[in-house]
């Protein structure tokens, strides 16, 4: 699959039938260059400035009007004393857990289930509606997701009343008005909604596999856990790599969900780094202070997106045996 | 890809599936896996059984039997209340209109950048593609004050433009990594025969790549649509009144409005909804075919 070739692009196999990079080549991919300038023209106003924009106000104090004011590192001096800042790098954790790491395990076996057993021993189309029902809530705008949640979780809302139906009302509970509940209400929401995502895409990677590997190993005795291990987990690691990182991505910067459910209340129990820069920009208009907000947490993805990709390639080396 | 998983494919594998040696699956545990897989599917879903319970639940009905009860009418005026007040036509038009542009203009931008990265391999290719997945990663916290602040200079703010731009250039970073990392496996031999045939490098990209890739373009377009349409915070950012707002802003700008009902709520997160899913049947071929399309050399 090709989303999961992060560095294939990079090390195109050099055969032996391609032409000598001479100055006949170089010359004729001058011209390639023309391709790249409306993309690199865009690029450069919509992310580069603003990025750069971003990183010189941090070093400033602005309120968005008149001039801004250098104040060097005093903002990211200002961060470290800030329990908020850490509040929402601590419920960052727990957004990984339910948007990277509970999904990515669960739809590891969901879709090896739902591609190896159900959609082998029943109708193909009776796992393609399975695997439907998990991806809904990936449809869903993730925003609308939050309100309709919000109104779920809320005290008089269906969750209280579904405990009350089964005769455990002595749960009932404001579970995202409490500081102790709020995180893990939350966290809930954040697995049903990303669990279609990994569902989807490993199910997709898992057709490349040729069914041969599954029928043979079948008639050799192999149940479902030996196929799993055996087969299913090696063909499909790039995808879980690729699953891995867009993930984990989505889980430092969310914000959507954040919104609608909580604004980050109660008492901060669930704010996290984007919500806080937005509410720093837009609500407090210190402009510098969530230029700072915002510039950690690129660091931040940067860093990770960069050691996932090297340890795909590093991966990838060993696979070949390089 | 012979075990297909839409019905609409061809050639899903007939008895082979079935091995004559099921020694271990004759019994009740395939049921069992079914009858469990069945459950989870069925707990994804209750969110939206109660959305689909209360969105046509008088409030009197509601404050009477709560949020699980029957109705015992069949109340519109929730539905209509939101389909008014938020004039929702404007903003499935504008959602539609955001998405749709990025859509198209995105894997046209992300064609044009993948050509030159993947088949014209220029020099510092790796860094340059590396660059552009980068920035699909940024948080928008990143740009965002900038882009506000100078879209307030310049006139953009507050328009569909302003966000459809933002976005094709978000959106195209990561079309870009991905259509060059397909393109680096394109097959040579094509690319050389129309070269010998005297094809200069636009009619190759229109003639030869555009033809081959389309499969992949076309997933492309589908997940930049949807994500688009899905977007939150730039357009919360960028879109301030009712002409320019898309649907989830409009949503979320409602909530906790005093107008805003149990029955009102959740008929405007269902129509929200509609639009989504019924993209998503479209297309849901396409998705699931299309996720490897650019495996198949």
């Amino acid at each position: 699959m090709a989303v999961s070739e992060t560095v294939a692009a990079a090390h195109p196999a050099t055969t032996p039938t391609q032409p000598a990079p001479g100055r006949k080549r170089r010359g004729r991919n001058a011209s390639y260059w023309l391709y790249l300038l409306p993309g690199a023209v865009l690029f450069i106003l919509v992310i580069g400035a603003p990025l750069v924009g971003t990183g010189y106000l941090s070093l400033t104090k602005w309120s968005g009007v008149g001039d801004p004011t250098w104040v060097g590192l005093d903002n990211y001096q200002q961060l470290l004393h800030d329990e908020v800042f850490w509040a929402s790098f601590r419920n960052t954790v727990a957004m990984l857990i339910a948007m990277v790491v509970v999904p990515t395990l669960l739809g590891l076996v969901l879709a090896s289930v739902l591609f190896d057993i159900i959609g082998r021993r029943f109708r193909p189309r009776t796992a393609a509606a399975l695997r439907a029902a998990f991806y809904l809530p990936q449809v869903l705008p993730v925003v609308v997701a939050g309100i309709v949640w919000g109104w779920i979780l809320r005290p008089d809302g269906a969750f209280n009343s579904l405990l009350d139906a089964v005769g455990l009302g002595a749960l009932r509970h404001d579970w995202l008005g409490d500081p102790d509940t709020a995180l893990p209400a939350v966290m809930a929401v954040m697995i049903w909604v990303q669990i279609g995502y990994p569902v989807v895409v490993f199910m997709a990677a898992l057709q490349r596999v040729d069914p041969e590997l599954y029928e043979a190993a079948e008639v050799d005795g192999a149940n479902w856990v030996h196929r799993f291990r055996a087969i299913t987990l090696p063909q499909i690691r790039p995808e879980t790599f690729v699953v891995a990182l867009t993930c984990t991505i989505a889980a430092l910067k969310v914000f959507g969900p954040i919104f609608a459910l909580t604004r980050g209340g109660p008492e901060n129990a669930t704010n996290v780094p984007s919500y806080f820069a937005y509410y720093t920009f837009f609500k407090k208009l210190q402009v510098g202070y969530g230029s700072a907000i915002s510039t950690v947490l690129t660091l931040i993805i940067v860093v990770v997106a960069v050691l996932f990709i090297w340890m795909q390639y590093r991966s990838e080396r060993r696979d070949r045996g390089i | 890809m012979a075990v297909t998983l839409t019905p609409a494919d061809r050639a899903p594998a007939p008895p082979r599936t079935r091995p004559v040696r099921d020694r271990h699956h004759r019994g009740v545990s395939r049921w069992v896996v079914l009858a469990l897989v069945t459950l989870g599917a069925l707990v994804m879903l209750v969110p939206f059984a109660f959305m689909l319970l209360n969105a046509f639940k008088s409030p009197s009905d509601y404050s009477n039997g709560g949020p699980l009860s029957w109705p015992t009418e069949f109340y519109t005026t929730g539905l209509r209340t939101y389909w008014t007040t938020v004039n929702f036509p404007l903003k499935l038009w504008n959602s539609t209109l955001i998405a749709g542009s990025v859509a198209v203009l995105g894997v046209a931008v992300s064609l044009l950048n993948a050509y030159a990265l993947g088949i014209g391999r220029v020099r510092g290719r790796l860094w340059i593609v590396g660059l552009f997945l980068l920035a699909n990663m940024l948080p928008q916290e990143a740009l965002i004050y900038p882009l506000y602040y100078v879209a307030k200079q310049v006139g953009l703010y507050n328009t569909q433009l302003s966000v459809i731009i933002i976005f094709t250039v978000i959106q195209s970073a990561f079309g870009t990594y991905l259509l060059a990392s397909v393109m680096s496996t394109f097959p040579r031999s094509l690319l050389e025969a129309a070269s010998l045939d005297g094809a200069g490098k636009w009619t190759i990209l229109w003639r030869v790549v555009f033809p081959n890739l389309r499969p992949t373009l076309a997933v492309l377009l589908i997940f930049f649509f949807i994500w688009t349409w899905n977007e939150f915070l730039i357009p919360l950012v960028m879109l301030i009144d009712n002409q320019t707002q898309t649907i989830p802003v409009a949503l979320a700008s409602l909530q906790g409005d005093r107008l805003m009902d149990a029955p009102t709520t959740n008929a405007g997160a269902l129509i929200s909804l509609v639009p989504a899913i019924i993209f998503f049947l479209i297309f849901q071929r396409t998705l699931a075919r299309g996720i490897t399309a650019g495996a198949e050399k």
